[in-house]
């Protein structure tokens, strides 16, 4: 024991390697939240009316709203006059390029803003506290017809579309965080696949917060026209700071008839320090419509940031035959917690689903798995397999489920599997015995833990995510 | 250099307060390769467990010194870069990690704590697919996750690939032979054999000659109550198997 003891304490805090600010002029909207705020957003963004219309309206929903408290959690007050609701670096000098600091910046974090640099086949759109800074590989990408740009350029540039398809899959009203982001979202990425096109690159969205006391806002919103097909990537990362950061995004996604969509998150929000200070406050909204027949979508996470997570990306299958899948892997050390898991609901005829949750509990961290399987009556041939596993590292932490199945069709076939394990101390000898150290061999075996999830993420997205597993796991062996 | 490669002296060591070995004194010279043969409950376990650093045993008395240097003041990990390798009597499973990340891990380890640069990917696949016919074994073996699922034999000759890839100074297998087969015994014997060099030593722990027909040794204790109570050649194993360890222990 002593020995488990002074491994404990010769790991100091594990290295947040993101946790850096970037020095950069910026500017900011006052502090505080009313009705001026929201019109400014808007103006600043030369939004056409129904766009503020639309922001205005949710934000008077929003302030008849309370904030959920249904979850596995313990939300600190949060003073929403007490946040920035807009940040931006000041527009460069000369038009079309971008502050060397933020190339810096991104460049740190592995995200070149260069093309000529850029992984290959990775198009990214980079967010700045609140607004996007570069989108890369637009030009390319227009040359099949496809649409990715920041969310505000849609806006001016798309507005049909943007009218046609956003707030379909999660309308303000939905949740109060999907309200407040409907009111005071800043920027975000658009993206339209349109029919019959395989998008030839992986697309990605960047989220990066700088400022201090600023919260961020921003949504994606996704549309893949029939046949077509496209891989979106996720990252997001927060300097470490003593306070804790708002971050409440939407994330919607439209699969037209034959189309197929892929989703994969590595959520590496700054999670607070050992103590449980700082950290960012994830509240996100994603949520999938099957919409046409035999329309697909699938869903990846590696959560291992922030200080609280409450997100659960949904699908809704309306579409006969289509199908949709939830990998998750949520790993929670120190004063973690995370709300976490899915919906899968079964509208279409022979629509079907798999939920593959891996939660990781280290530290005195708490970590929950909700999910919902619900099927409609006239969804007749439907199909749920659910397998939700839990490791706990160490005797302070907490794993929990809460699995729901709501089925008005007798005829569904629904499936749940959960299993709990630690890791054991024989597994642990066995490894170093072989002369792998104590925390090379705790990372190793969460890594093939939650080899089912990682092996669906593309390459480097899966090597990143093992990475992070591994980081995130120092210090945590008991 | 020495001729001695482990040289235990007096070596008492409990489980929860209760003795279990009480007093060991073994030498084991280099391209030596000893057995150690006993009843059950005799401490043939724990004495391959403290020698490789097991949690839960505890020291009380005595020295073990490998190549001079006292292993009991290592972590296990430490001892297994000092060149000691451990077959498990039960090797442990390790769902979805694969035998080859794990192999990786453990030869990179290793390489570090040598000061050696590390093995390109395709220098350590060359590494291992050269040793998976001293085992009898194919390549999509590599591909399966530790010892998950393995049947009895595959999980012993997986032991040895390990010690094969590994290259210890010292090997202890605990009761390799337990469920082993006629065929996977001798894959597993004829294994160790062509392992076996003029600088490295092994210590096979075994209930039964018949393994010793396989790999054999040149020198054979018997371990009762936590003593080696006698000591000799391999004739001696051929006894216990016609006469058991009665005689032993009431001689």
């Amino acid at each position: 024991m002593a020995e488990k003891e002074d491994i404990l304490s010769g790991l100091a805090n594990a290295e947040y390697s993101e946790g850096f600010t970037t020095d950069i002029e910026q500017e900011f909207f006052p502090k505080g939240l009313n009705e001026d705020i929201v019109r400014a957003i808007s103006e600043r963004k030369r939004e056409p009316a129904w766009m503020l219309e639309f922001r205005l309206s949710a934000f008077r929903k929003w302030q008849t709203m309370e904030m959920p408290s249904w979850g596995h959690l313990t939300i600190p007050p949060i003073d929403f006059q007490d946040i920035i609701y807009f940040a931006a670096p000041k527009p460069p000098k000369k038009r079309e390029e971008v502050d060397p600091e933020l190339v810096k910046t991104f460049d740190k974090l592995g995200i070149p803003l260069h093309e000529r640099d850029a992984l290959s086949g990775v198009a990214v759109d980079a967010v700045f506290d609140s607004v996007s800074v570069k989108t890369t590989f637009q030009k390319t990408l227009a040359e099949k017809g496809i649409i990715f740009c920041p969310f505000s350029e849609a806006v001016q540039s798309h507005p049909e579309l943007v009218r046609k398809y956003l707030a379909r899959v999660v309308p303000p009203s939905d949740n109060y965080f999907a309200a407040l982001n409907s009111a005071v979202f800043s920027d975000g990425s658009f993206c339209y696949i349109p029919r019959g096109v395989r998008c030839p690159m992986e697309l990605s969205s960047y989220f990066r917060i700088n400022a201090r006391n600023i919260g961020q806002f921003e949504r994606t919103l996704i549309v893949a026209d029939e046949g077509s097909y496209v891989s979106y990537l996720e990252g997001c990362t927060a300097p470490m700071r003593d306070e804790n950061q708002l971050h409440a995004a939407i994330v919607e996604i439209i699969v037209e008839k034959d189309a197929e969509v892929k989703y994969s998150t590595v959520q590496n929000w700054y999670p607070g320090d050992k103590q449980g200070r700082g950290g960012i406050f994830n509240f996100v909204t994603k949520r999938g419509l099957c919409r046409g027949d035999n329309s697909r979508l699938f869903w990846t996470q590696v959560e291992t940031g922030s200080a609280i997570t409450w997100k659960y990306p949904s699908t809704i299958l309306r579409g006969d035959g289509s199908h949709s899948e939830f990998y998750s892997v949520a790993l929670t050390n120190n004063h973690q917690q995370a709300d976490t898991g899915t919906k899968m609901v079964h509208i279409g005829k022979n629509t079907t689903s798999r939920i593959v949750s891996k939660g990781i509990s280290a530290g005195q961290s708490q970590n929950s798995y909700r999910g919902l399987v619900k099927v409609a009556a006239g969804a007749s041939g439907v199909r749920n397999h659910s397998q939700c596993d839990s490791l706990l590292i160490g005797d302070k932490c907490g794993a929990h489920t809460f699995p729901v199945i709501e089925c008005a069709n007798s005829g569904a076939i629904l499936e749940h599997e959960a299993t709990t394990s630690k890791i054991s101390d024989d597994q642990l000898f066995y490894l170093r015995q072989r002369g792998i150290s104590e925390e090379d061999a705790v990372a190793l075996i969460v890594g093939g833990y939650a080899s089912d999830v990682l092996k669906r993420l593309p390459m480097e997205f899966a090597i990143e995510a093992r990475r992070l597993l591994s980081v995130n796991l120092e210090g945590s062996v008991g | 250099m020495s001729d001695i490669l482990l040289e235990v002296k007096n070596l008492h060591a409990s489980v929860e307060d209760r003795e279990i070995l009480r007093g060991i004194n073994l030498e084991v010279g280099r391209g030596e390769v000893h057995a150690i043969m006993g009843p059950n409950g005799a401490g043939k376990s724990t004495l391959s467990g403290v020698l490789a650093g097991k949690p839960g045993y505890i020291v009380t008395e005595g020295e073990a010194l490998m190549n001079g240097v006292s292993l009991l003041d290592m972590s296990p990990e430490e001892r297994s870069w000092a060149g000691l390798f451990l077959g498990f009597q039960y090797p442990v499973e390790i769902p979805g990690v694969s035998n080859t990340a794990m192999l990786k891990s453990a030869v990179a380890a290793q390489r570090t704590a040598k000061g050696l640069p590390e093995l390109s990917g395709a220098e350590f696949l060359k590494l291992v697919n050269s040793k998976l016919p001293l085992v009898n074994m194919d390549r999509s073996f590599l591909s399966r996750g530790v010892n998950a699922g393995f049947s009895g034999g595959e999980k012993k000759r997986n032991e040895v690939l390990q010690m094969a890839v590994l290259e210890p100074q010292l090997a202890i297998l605990d009761e390799t032979d337990s469920g082993l087969d006629v065929d996977a015994l001798r894959i597993v014997g004829e294994g160790v054999n062509s392992l076996r060099t003029k600088e490295n030593a092994f210590i096979v722990i075994t209930h039964y000659q018949r393994l010793l027909s396989y790999i054999v040794p040149d020198v054979i204790h018997v371990l009762y109550n936590g003593r080696i109570i006698l000591t000799g050649g391999r004739e001696l194993a051929l006894e216990i198997e016609a006469k058991g360890y009665d005689w032993i222990i009431n001689g």
